[in-house]
Protein backbone atom coordinates (compact mmCIF):
# COMPACT_ATOMS: atom_id res chain seq x y z
CA UNK A 1 0.00 0.00 0.00
CA UNK A 2 1.78 3.37 -1.22
CA UNK A 3 1.97 6.06 1.84
CA UNK A 4 1.02 9.41 1.21
CA UNK A 5 5.30 10.12 1.30
CA UNK A 6 5.25 8.10 -1.80
CA UNK A 7 2.93 9.65 -4.01
CA UNK A 8 4.96 11.92 -6.62
CA UNK A 9 2.78 14.94 -7.84
CA UNK A 10 3.67 16.75 -10.98
CA UNK A 11 4.15 20.15 -9.40
CA UNK A 12 5.24 21.04 -5.69
CA UNK A 13 2.13 21.56 -4.26
CA UNK A 14 3.61 24.01 -1.95
CA UNK A 15 4.30 27.06 -4.40
CA UNK A 16 0.98 28.36 -4.70
CA UNK A 17 0.26 28.03 -0.86
CA UNK A 18 0.59 30.79 0.88
CA UNK A 19 1.94 31.29 4.30
CA UNK A 20 -0.29 32.40 6.94
CA UNK A 21 0.05 35.33 8.39
CA UNK A 22 0.49 35.88 12.22
CA UNK A 23 1.25 38.47 14.79
CA UNK A 24 4.74 37.84 15.65
CA UNK A 25 3.93 39.95 19.28
CA UNK A 26 1.45 37.42 20.12
CA UNK A 27 2.89 34.23 19.06
CA UNK A 28 6.78 34.92 20.85
CA UNK A 29 5.15 36.67 24.17
CA UNK A 30 6.98 40.39 23.35
CA UNK A 31 4.58 42.66 25.60
CA UNK A 32 6.63 45.73 25.64
CA UNK A 33 8.11 47.47 22.09
CA UNK A 34 11.22 49.62 23.06
CA UNK A 35 11.72 53.25 21.26
CA UNK A 36 15.42 52.66 21.72
CA UNK A 37 16.11 49.27 20.08
CA UNK A 38 16.42 50.95 16.08
CA UNK A 39 17.19 47.23 14.62
CA UNK A 40 14.08 45.86 15.61
CA UNK A 41 11.88 48.62 14.70
CA UNK A 42 13.44 48.75 11.56
CA UNK A 43 11.15 45.18 10.66
CA UNK A 44 7.96 47.35 10.88
CA UNK A 45 9.28 50.93 8.12
CA UNK A 46 10.21 50.48 4.35
CA UNK A 47 13.21 52.18 2.62
CA UNK A 48 11.44 55.38 2.73
CA UNK A 49 11.24 55.60 6.59
CA UNK A 50 7.72 55.35 6.57
CA UNK A 51 5.48 52.51 8.64
CA UNK A 52 3.94 49.09 7.15
CA UNK A 53 0.87 48.36 6.66
CA UNK A 54 -0.79 45.73 9.29
CA UNK A 55 -1.09 43.58 6.02
CA UNK A 56 2.31 43.21 5.14
CA UNK A 57 3.56 42.98 9.02
CA UNK A 58 0.45 40.80 10.01
CA UNK A 59 0.75 42.54 13.58
CA UNK A 60 -2.41 42.53 15.44
CA UNK A 61 -4.16 46.40 15.83
CA UNK A 62 -3.20 45.74 19.19
CA UNK A 63 0.62 46.00 18.85
CA UNK A 64 0.39 47.69 15.61
CA UNK A 65 -0.44 50.64 17.81
CA UNK A 66 2.55 50.20 19.98
CA UNK A 67 4.88 49.77 16.87
CA UNK A 68 3.61 52.69 15.58
CA UNK A 69 3.64 54.92 19.06
CA UNK A 70 7.23 53.46 19.26
CA UNK A 71 8.63 54.42 15.98
CA UNK A 72 7.06 57.80 16.42
CA UNK A 73 8.79 58.04 19.30
CA UNK A 74 12.33 56.77 17.84
CA UNK A 75 11.59 59.64 15.03
CA UNK A 76 11.31 62.47 17.48
CA UNK A 77 14.40 61.15 20.10
CA UNK A 78 16.44 61.34 16.73
CA UNK A 79 16.91 57.44 16.09
CA UNK A 80 14.73 57.29 13.39
CA UNK A 81 14.42 59.65 9.93
CA UNK A 82 10.99 61.38 9.47
CA UNK A 83 12.26 60.85 5.59
CA UNK A 84 14.21 58.74 4.02
CA UNK A 85 15.75 57.20 0.71
CA UNK A 86 17.45 54.02 0.48
CA UNK A 87 17.75 53.57 3.88
CA UNK A 88 17.51 49.15 4.10
CA UNK B 1 8.77 38.15 68.72
CA UNK B 2 6.06 39.91 70.74
CA UNK B 3 2.82 39.73 68.90
CA UNK B 4 2.11 43.37 68.84
CA UNK B 5 5.61 43.76 67.41
CA UNK B 6 4.24 41.50 64.80
CA UNK B 7 1.92 43.63 64.29
CA UNK B 8 3.54 46.84 63.82
CA UNK B 9 5.83 45.12 61.36
CA UNK B 10 2.95 43.78 58.84
CA UNK B 11 1.98 47.49 59.51
CA UNK B 12 5.10 49.32 58.10
CA UNK B 13 5.19 46.28 55.62
CA UNK B 14 1.89 47.35 54.08
CA UNK B 15 2.29 50.81 54.21
CA UNK B 16 5.17 50.20 52.08
CA UNK B 17 3.62 48.30 49.72
CA UNK B 18 1.62 50.89 49.31
CA UNK B 19 4.17 53.22 48.75
CA UNK B 20 5.39 51.02 45.77
CA UNK B 21 2.25 50.87 44.39
CA UNK B 22 1.95 54.66 43.97
CA UNK B 23 5.48 55.25 42.79
CA UNK B 24 4.88 55.28 39.00
CA UNK B 25 8.08 54.14 36.69
CA UNK B 26 9.40 56.97 33.88
CA UNK B 27 12.30 56.71 31.44
CA UNK B 28 13.72 59.95 30.34
CA UNK B 29 15.51 60.14 27.23
CA UNK B 30 18.04 63.50 26.42
CA UNK B 31 20.04 64.66 23.85
CA UNK B 32 23.18 66.73 24.94
CA UNK B 33 25.14 69.19 22.73
CA UNK B 34 27.76 67.15 21.01
CA UNK B 35 30.11 70.29 21.19
CA UNK B 36 30.68 70.13 24.65
CA UNK B 37 33.86 68.63 26.62
CA UNK B 38 33.25 65.00 27.68
CA UNK B 39 33.22 66.25 31.48
CA UNK B 40 30.90 69.31 30.38
CA UNK B 41 28.30 66.44 28.93
CA UNK B 42 28.92 64.15 32.09
CA UNK B 43 28.28 67.27 34.74
CA UNK B 44 24.91 68.45 32.50
CA UNK B 45 24.02 65.09 32.83
CA UNK B 46 24.82 64.64 36.73
CA UNK B 47 22.70 67.79 37.32
CA UNK B 48 20.06 66.18 35.95
CA UNK B 49 20.17 63.54 37.75
CA UNK B 50 20.96 64.95 40.85
CA UNK B 51 17.37 67.37 40.37
CA UNK B 52 15.93 63.78 40.76
CA UNK B 53 17.90 62.13 43.51
CA UNK B 54 17.05 65.38 45.70
CA UNK B 55 13.23 65.06 45.19
CA UNK B 56 12.78 61.82 46.45
CA UNK B 57 13.23 59.98 43.70
CA UNK B 58 14.58 57.04 43.40
CA UNK B 59 16.97 56.31 40.52
CA UNK B 60 16.60 52.80 39.04
CA UNK B 61 19.05 53.05 36.36
CA UNK B 62 21.06 55.11 34.26
CA UNK B 63 22.63 54.86 30.72
CA UNK B 64 24.90 56.65 29.11
CA UNK B 65 25.09 56.08 25.30
CA UNK B 66 27.79 57.98 24.56
CA UNK B 67 27.77 60.12 21.45
CA UNK B 68 25.18 58.83 18.66
CA UNK B 69 24.63 60.33 14.79
CA UNK B 70 21.21 61.67 14.57
CA UNK B 71 19.41 60.17 12.20
CA UNK B 72 18.20 63.86 10.76
CA UNK B 73 19.69 67.51 12.47
CA UNK B 74 18.63 68.95 14.85
CA UNK B 75 19.23 72.34 16.11
CA UNK B 76 21.69 72.40 13.09
CA UNK B 77 23.90 69.15 14.94
CA UNK B 78 24.28 65.72 13.34
CA UNK B 79 25.04 64.27 16.29
CA UNK B 80 24.15 63.93 20.26
CA UNK B 81 25.77 62.72 23.31
CA UNK B 82 21.92 60.58 24.50
CA UNK B 83 21.32 59.70 28.38
CA UNK B 84 18.69 57.43 29.69
CA UNK B 85 17.42 57.72 33.27
CA UNK B 86 15.01 55.69 34.72
CA UNK B 87 13.31 56.81 38.01
CA UNK B 88 10.26 55.93 40.35
CA UNK B 89 8.41 59.20 42.07
CA UNK B 90 4.97 59.52 43.05
CA UNK B 91 5.23 63.06 42.41
CA UNK B 92 3.94 63.60 38.77
CA UNK B 93 4.40 67.51 39.07
CA UNK B 94 8.28 66.61 39.16
CA UNK B 95 8.26 65.72 35.62
CA UNK B 96 6.73 69.29 34.16
CA UNK B 97 9.28 70.60 36.83
CA UNK B 98 12.39 68.52 34.76
CA UNK B 99 11.27 69.07 31.42
CA UNK B 100 10.93 73.00 31.88
CA UNK B 101 14.81 72.67 33.01
CA UNK B 102 15.73 70.72 30.00
CA UNK B 103 13.90 73.16 27.85
CA UNK B 104 15.21 76.27 29.37
CA UNK B 105 18.79 74.65 28.99
CA UNK B 106 20.01 75.22 25.35
CA UNK B 107 22.71 72.70 26.32
CA UNK B 108 20.04 70.20 26.19
CA UNK B 109 18.92 69.40 21.98
CA UNK B 110 15.95 67.01 22.92
CA UNK B 111 14.00 65.12 25.61
CA UNK B 112 11.55 63.01 26.39
CA UNK B 113 9.87 61.25 29.03
CA UNK B 114 7.64 58.35 29.14
CA UNK B 115 6.48 56.51 32.26
CA UNK B 116 6.59 52.94 31.67
CA UNK B 117 3.98 50.39 32.57
CA UNK B 118 4.41 46.90 33.82
CA UNK B 119 5.51 45.23 30.82
CA UNK B 120 7.92 48.05 30.48
CA UNK B 121 9.57 47.82 33.74
CA UNK B 122 9.76 44.08 33.02
CA UNK B 123 11.19 44.50 29.70
CA UNK B 124 14.20 46.98 30.69
CA UNK B 125 14.95 44.74 33.93
CA UNK B 126 15.64 41.93 31.56
CA UNK B 127 17.57 43.66 28.97
CA UNK B 128 19.59 44.60 31.76
CA UNK B 129 20.19 41.21 33.04
CA UNK B 130 20.71 40.23 29.29
CA UNK B 131 18.03 38.30 28.64
CA UNK B 132 16.48 40.25 25.72
CA UNK B 133 19.14 39.84 23.13
CA UNK B 134 19.13 36.22 23.10
CA UNK B 135 15.18 36.08 23.04
CA UNK B 136 15.41 38.78 19.82
CA UNK B 137 18.13 36.72 18.19
CA UNK B 138 15.88 33.53 18.46
CA UNK B 139 13.13 35.43 17.04
CA UNK B 140 14.42 37.22 14.49
CA UNK B 141 15.42 33.65 13.00
CA UNK B 142 11.72 32.78 13.24
CA UNK B 143 10.46 35.82 11.62
CA UNK B 144 12.67 37.09 8.47
CA UNK B 145 10.54 34.69 6.47
CA UNK B 146 6.67 35.69 6.57
CA UNK B 147 7.88 39.36 6.44
CA UNK B 148 8.92 39.34 3.33
CA UNK B 149 7.90 42.86 1.46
Amino acid sequence: MASREDIKFLSNPKIGQKRKKYCRFRRFGIKFIDYKDVDFLMNFINEQGKLLPRRITGNSMKYQRKVSQAVKRARFIGLLPYVADLMK
Amino acid sequence: MHPLQDEAFLFINLLTNFYHFVMKQYECTFIIEPVLSGDEIKQTAAMYTDHLKNNQCEIVHIEDWGIRQLAYPINNRTSGAYFTVEFKTENGGLISELELAFRRDERVLRYLTISLDKHGVKYNQDKRAGLIGRKRDKSKQNEEAPAGE
